[in-house]
């Protein structure tokens, strides 16, 4: 059953990955030819703008009028503190204090930049400001981490409550996902030091669960793409480094830098397989942040790249535009089906990979019966 | 690339999010959830046991019961069986005392049988004797001059006679 589910993941990962390469390059070419105002509709743009973070939460737009919630940037220069509301940069048209967010796309669009002093232009000479702000996807992070804890915290209440009896509610309905990360994932990877792991394993599977699900929903407060986002795997992934460093024991270090039963010309006077094995330690971690990264943000891609064809057809005609959207809108429900499947895998994956991981950092090796095959 | 290019400020605030949360749930959390799980699992798990153990009760002490009555059965038909050897030897030991008291008594009876013949013939010769001596004195005619000498006479000469 495993073996199945991984496969299905790694197949569908490497085909999102692919896809959303294609839409990526894709959106860079047809860019330079259209000026940052225009009024065509640039399918590349909408879906990038969509799938990054942004310093306000931008809810609809009718014609030039944008509803926005604006959030707070909080800026560190030269060892000074600034907070203020995004809502000071009228939608990156206005600078405030000096500042402003770029707007193009090649110096990093959506970052904040200084301008020279009088002008909106960027002041390339200038050191960049560090930027704590709370934008969307931390939001998007906070609504996670909140509505995990109300969820949970009624959970473990009714396991206080309910002891010894059958689970209900809420309870019924998330048990049967900690028994999976529990019985499914942990047991069989780490063995029997399983238990130690479990609170990180726990809080990993269901705070990638949820991510995943409400970035699936597509009005606020849903919809920010929290593991689409390479920060958010990124520090997903070095809690997963720092823990196998940190408990890995001496047999798991042996293994890395003297692997025992290899040729010792693949250790001495090259350390050929030492090195391997030491990328290794770093590629995994990374492959753990790419992957949640680009299924998630593939997913995203695939569904607002249907979505944007219903626009690209009316672009040339409206009546096409119809014509387009009961198939675009039925693709899009489809992969957002899809989706809810994916929302579930990667975080199994995840989560797996993170236990096999402890799992090989805390495992005692039998050298003697390991050196004979 | 702002794509795939990490940001300062998200990975800052992720880290605490993700930090505290794992603190929050850590604490508050998944030990009671673990605790409740491995709880309900261990009397499930113990109250199956339990089950398990009270059918083989049941099972050995339907055994043993039927082991009971068989054995009362046992009992009891070799109790039978004793009392009626009992009852065969009470018997068989009261005919041959009985026998024995019988042949006693015939033997007794045999012993004075003799006794009183041997008596009575003892008797009868004293009689004969007299009688003899009485017809010899009529037959004669007088009295002899020594009776007693007489007496001898006769009683020795019976004495040669044996009546049986």
């Amino acid at each position: 059953m495993r073996t199945f589910l991984l496969s299905i993941t790694f197949l569908l990962g490497s085909f999102w990955a692919v896809s959303s390469n294609h839409a990526i390059e894709e959106t860079g070419q047809p860019k330079h030819e259209t000026t940052s105002h225009s009024e065509e509709f640039n399918a590349g743009n909408m879906i990038i703008d969509h799938i990054v973070d942004s310093h306000d939460w931008h809810i609809a737009s009718f014609g030039h009028t944008h509803f926005t919630i604006p959030l707070p940037i909080i800026l560190i220069d030269e060892g000074q503190l600034m907070v203020f509301s995004s809502a000071k940069f009228h939608h990156a048209e206005e600078s405030y204090k000096g500042y402003k967010i770029e707007t193009d796309r090649k110096a990093g669009k959506g970052k904040i930049v200084k301008v020279i002093p009088g002008t909106m232009e960027t002041d390339k000479t200038a050191s960049r400001p560090i930027d704590l702000s709370i934008t969307k996807t931390v939001i998007g992070i906070f609504i996670t981490f909140i509505v995990l804890l109300i969820v949970f915290f009624q959970v473990a209440a009714a396991y206080k409550r309910n002891a010894g009896h059958a689970p209900k509610g809420l309870q019924s309905l998330l048990e049967p996902l900690i028994l999976f990360v529990r019985d499914d994932i942990a047991e069989p990877s780490i063995g029997k030091h399983y238990k130690k792991f479990m609170p990180f394993l726990l809080t990993l599977f269901f705070f990638i669960f949820f991510s995943n699900l409400i970035g699936l929903f597509p009005f606020f407060p849903g919809g920010a793409n929290v593991t689409g986002n390479i920060s958010v795997t990124l520090v997903l992934a070095v809690f997963t480094f720092a823990i196998t460093t940190f408990i890995g024991n001496r047999s798991y270090w042996l293994h890395i830098f003297n692997p025992p039963g290899v040729p010792w010309w693949l250790k001495f006077p090259l350390p050929l397989l030492p090195l391997i094995e030491l990328a290794g330690v770093f590629i995994k971690p990374f492959v753990l942040m790419v992957r949640l990264f680009a299924n998630i943000t593939a997913g995203h891609i695939i569904v607002l790249g249907f979505v944007s064809l219903i626009f690209i057809f009316a672009n040339m005609n409206p009546a096409l535009g119809y014509g387009v959207s009961p198939v675009s809108i039925l693709f899009s429900v489809f992969i957002s089906l899809l989706e809810l499947l994916v929302a579930f895998i990667q975080a199994y994956v995840f989560t797996m990979l993170s236990a096999l991981y402890f799992g090989m950092a805390t495992e005692e090796h039998e050298h003697s019966t390991e050196k004979s095959h | 690339m702002e794509l795939v290019s990490p940001g300062i400020g998200l990975i800052f605030w992720m880290t605490l999010a993700f930090g505290l949360l794992l603190f929050i749930l850590g604490k508050f959390v998944w030990p009671p959830v673990m605790r409740g799980l491995h709880d309900r699992e261990q009397a499930i798990e113990q109250a199956l046991h339990e089950a398990d153990k009270a059918r083989k009760e049941m099972q050995d002490l339907r055994f043993s019961n039927e082991q009971l009555l068989r054995e009362a059965k046992d009992e009891r038909d070799a109790l039978l069986r004793d009392a009626r050897k009992v009852r065969e030897t009470i018997i068989e030991g009261a005919r041959v005392k009985a026998n024995e008291e019988a042949n006693r008594i015939i033997e007794n009876a045999t012993e004075r049988i003799q006794f009183e013949k041997m008596a009575a013939i003892t008797d009868l010769k004293n009689q004969i004797a007299n009688l003899s001596i009485e017809i010899a004195e009529k037959v004669l005619g007088e009295e002899l001059s020594n009776p007693e000498k007489d007496k001898d006479i006769v009683r020795k000469s019976i004495g040669g006679i044996t009546l049986n």
